[in-house]
């Protein structure tokens, strides 16, 4: 039951089960995996129950229900909930209670949604792994011994559990895409602009994009229905009309609709055997939908990952610069005399909060922000880095002038073992080889399950689309899902 | 290339962060291994290409100069880690280090 949103619905709708029923299930579930899993930093019983019996509520007297009325789901914890604490997974949030609601979690409450915690994540959602949270490993409920990847591990792992039918994620450079492939769930990165960003804690503003997890294309596109749409608060938002993303799902015939194979992205060094294999088999599942299947090629792609690593970093070591400990956030209880005396009290507790307040791979990266911004380094560096992605969006608006869409790997290989990659900064980079280009082109990419390989560990596809063109992926995702089962497969521990 | 220790405690400083020696000792060669990987994006020929900083074709966005609600002082003071008087409390820019007695 708890593996489908239109399930819940239907079961509510039949009278055969109540809101608060299926929460507290969820919530009941949730509790019983933290020690296995630890997708969540925070769970609200108490809130999660009161938002159902409201529906509920509503439901007995018989006034109009939202979409999602009764559907438990979680929110990553980058999103600010005025209800529960939003710490991104850092000791420098450790505590912090935003004033106010993000968008999407404003639209997931006008939708009856009931928002039962938030997901762990890694810290500031720089990482592939969830290992860099300051609250503990998220553990891959396919193999706990691995990761769930990252940086939305906690919300793909949280349904890929069982514990909830829906949960928003982040994508910044395959935050979505990548843990959701590691799962063997569906997730997708909507275009740059087509989901508000206010409340959504910055880590990259060009890159960053909120979006829908869950198993199947059909909840998803639910999920999206609610949270996309034009929103002033956020000056990047898209004033566009959002199109009804249930309509698309209705035909599965994919003829005349064109696919773009990006072949090349097999044939690179560390793509392993069983997803090259998944992806070449799903070529001829589009074409027996219907679909015309051709080779092509992003000629800058390899320049994706060096891009991809100047300008999230650069825009990070700005955007982070906030955290100062001086309005809310981690400020360190004791300062150093020497230093307060060598910079200055202020400029030394700016120094000291930071330090304490931020891990490892944070650092890492406002350090090599702050590399590639400063003076005599950002011509060659951060300005070339904008200059290329140029090329490289260049590169996607000549293949969408051949293909609808564009087919590939989501991430070279399936989830690896915890620790694997932690102390290897650039190994753990690589992990986003495939899934940076539609951040830094600012399209929407969608990851599909695909298998599972001989270990039992899912495989995935993904499929990129032009700007706005989201129900494209949600008709071709799920014209794949009607073919195969592959989004049916769960854990062994699943129903448990 | 290869950055000196005086370079990354310099750089440490820039980004406001209080690096101890066993930090700056691991940091170092991983800063070097990712500025090396990201230097290859000098190899790439940007001449005439104009630099991309947004995915949108969209100009600076106008709204009317209206009042809208904001938060409330005793909101935006919740979270923070010293107050007093209604106003943030922050250590001394220059000088030592004295806190006003609430």
């Amino acid at each position: 039951m708890l593996d489908s949103a239109l399930e819940v619905l239907r079961l509510q709708s039949r009278g055969e089960a109540t809101a608060v029923e299926i929460a507290a299930k969820a919530i009941d579930k949730i509790e019983a995996s933290q020690g296995s899993i630890n997708a969540f930093t925070h769970v609200d019983r108490e809130l999660a129950l009161m938002a159902a019996e409201a529906v509920d509520q509503k439901r007995r007297n018989g006034e109009p229900l939202g979409p999602l009325a009764g559907v438990p789901v979680a929110v990553k914890d980058v999103l600010c909930t005025k209800d529960m604490p939003t710490t991104c997974s850092s000791n420098m949030l450790r505590g912090f209670r935003p004033p106010y609601d993000a968008t999407v979690v404003e639209k997931l409450r006008q939708s009856d949604a009931v928002i039962v915690g938030k997901t762990n994540m890694d810290e500031f959602a720089m990482g592939a792994s969830t290992e860099t949270s300051a609250y503990g490993v998220t553990r891959n409920p396919w193999d706990t011994s691995r990761t769930p990847g990252g940086s939305s591990g906690g919300a793909t792992a949280c349904v890929a559990a069982g514990t909830v039918p829906l949960s928003l994620g982040t994508d910044t450079g395959g935050s979505i895409r990548q843990p959701a492939g590691f799962c063997g769930v569906t997730g997708l990165k909507p275009t740059y602009g087509r989901v508000s960003r206010y409340g959504l804690v910055a880590f990259a503003s060009s890159l960053d994009q909120v979006g829908p997890i869950g198993w199947s294309v059909q909840d998803i596109a639910l999920l999206l229905q609610c949270i996309a749409g034009y929103e002033p608060r956020d000056s990047t938002s898209l004033n566009l009309e959002v199109p009804d993303y249930q309509a698309v799902l209705q035909s599965i015939d994919m003829r005349g609709m064109k696919i773009g194979v990006l072949r090349n992205e097999l044939d690179v060094d560390g793509v392993d055997d069983a997803v090259r294999d998944a992806v070449l088999s799903s070529i001829d599942i589009f074409r027996d939908a219907g679909a015309e299947m051709i080779e092509i090629s992003l000629p800058h792609s390899s320049y994706w990952v060096p891009t991809y690593y100047v300008i999230a970093p650069s825009e990070a070591s700005s955007n982070l610069s906030r955290y100062d400990g001086a309005h809310y956030g981690h400020r360190v209880p004791q300062l150093d005399p020497e230093k307060a005396e060598s910079l200055g009290p202020l400029v030394a507790t700016y120094c000291q909060s930071r330090a304490e307040g931020f891990g490892a791979e944070v650092k890492r990266r406002i350090m090599v922000g702050t590399y590639a911004l400063s003076e005599g380094y950002a011509d060659q560096y951060y300005n070339q880095a904008l200059k290329a992605r140029r090329l490289i969006k260049g590169d996607y608006d000549a293949a969408f002038s051949q293909v609808d869409l564009l087919l590939g790997p989501v991430s070279p290989t399936t989830a690896f073992r915890l620790g694997d990659k932690i102390d290897d900064p650039l190994q753990m980079y690589l992990c986003d080889l495939f899934t940076v280009g539609a951040n830094l082109a600012g399209i929407p990419a969608i990851s599909l399950p695909a298998g599972i390989d001989a270990a039992g560990l899912p495989l995935a596809i993904q499929l990129q689309a032009p700007p706005l063109a989201e129900t494209r992926l949600l008709f071709a995702g799920a014209a794949y899902q009607a073919e195969t089962d592959f989004h049916k497969l769960r854990p062994d521990n699943f129903g448990s | 290339m290869s950055l000196t220790v005086a370079e990354v405690r310099k750089l440490a400083l820039l980004a406001r962060l209080d690096l101890s020696d066993d930090e700056v000792a691991s940091v170092r060669p991983q800063l070097d291994s990712i500025l090396a990987f990201v230097k290859q994006l000098t190899e790439l020929d940007t001449t005439d290409v104009e630099p991309m900083t947004t995915a949108l074709d969209v100009d600076n966005r106008w709204r009317e100069d209206q009042q809208l609600p904001g938060l409330m002082n005793e909101e935006a003071l919740a979270n923070s880690p010293s107050q007093n008087e209604g106003c943030f409390l922050v250590p001394p820019v220059l000088g030592v280090v004295a806190s006003k007695k609430s």
